[in-house]
């Protein structure tokens, strides 16, 4: 295994993503730029399932999980960009400091 | 399969191209810019499984996520027009607070992810996995696989309710852009 591409490269990879993602989703007011966080974050999650169903042996486990999180996240954009569009057509913002009308 | 100089080769230069575009999906203070970027990104991914072996799973993250998911996003950068991060100065939390958090949590996690002993297969079998999986999903997956269509089916529902225009009862836009102006 010494200098080949072990289980540890994948993991940090995703935890690159992960960390990309986060920040995004931190320090971003656009609704839209929050949204892409959480892809990122989603991917990075992806490939952890990969790699671990790749070098655990259990392969079609880890692949089915991966997809679901994939069908998941496609739900979940379609809602959100629903629910952004939405506030847009209300409000003419999408900034997330700006929607605070429920809080009274 | 994954010990050969090509394939470090290959590995890197996937995983500098993902991290890149994802770095600029986070830094960019561009919306647009950040939703190309997304494409390369999740491209990138896409290299990433088909490195892990997983060639269905990759070819669902092309169709599904650069071919459906980014779309959608850029139709929705594009219809929000006049959205893009002006007040940079002004964030919801600033790039300080959000490098420190992300710096903390970064360190816990690969301090975690380096100390811990992995189970590893003793041998690692590379094949086509679009035989495996569909029987995976029509076997012990059958139930999540069909809550799985609900829902799909209540995410449709869900959107269009939700964007729709109510052509009875109108908003009050008045009131709510003296709210945004204010």
């Amino acid at each position: 295994m010494s200098g080949g591409i072990t289980l540890d490269h994948f993991l940090v990879l995703g935890l690159i993503l992960f960390l990309l993602g986060a920040y995004c989703v931190l320090t971003r007011r656009n609704a839209i730029g929050i949204l892409m966080g959480i892809e990122l974050i989603l991917n990075a999650a992806n490939i952890n399932y990969l790699a671990f169903a790749y070098f655990g042996g259990a392969r079609y486990d880890g692949q089915i999980f991966a997809i679901f999180v994939i069908m998941l996240a496609a739900a979940e954009a379609v809602i959100g960009l629903a629910v952004i569009l939405a506030i847009y057509q209300n409000l003419r913002t999408i900034d997330v400091d700006a929607t605070e009308t429920l809080s009274g | 399969m994954l010990n050969s100089l090509a394939a470090q080769i290959i590995f890197y230069f996937i995983a500098a191209i993902t991290v890149g575009f994802a770095a600029l999906v986070a830094f960019s203070r561009n919306i647009v810019y950040s939703a190309f970027a997304l494409v390369g990104a999740l491209m990138g991914v896409a290299g990433i499984y088909i490195l892990l072996a997983a060639d269905f799973v990759a070819m669902v993250q092309v169709l599904l996520y650069v071919g459906g998911i980014v779309v959608l996003t850029i139709f929705a950068v594009m219809l929000t027009q006049g959205i893009g991060d002006v007040a940079v100065s002004n964030r919801a939390a600033g790039p300080v607070a959000g490098f420190s958090v992300i710096a903390l949590a970064g360190a816990v996690m690969l301090y975690a992810t380096l100390r811990t002993p992995w189970h590893l297969a003793a041998k690692i079998n590379v094949s086509a996995t679009t035989y495996g999986v569909g029987n995976a999903f029509l076997g012990a997956y059958v139930l999540p696989f069909e809550i799985a269509s609900l829902v799909l089916l209540a995410s449709l529902i869900g959107a269009v309710v939700i964007s729709r225009q109510d052509p009875v009862a109108p908003p009050p836009a008045d009131a709510s852009a003296e709210k945004t102006r204010s």
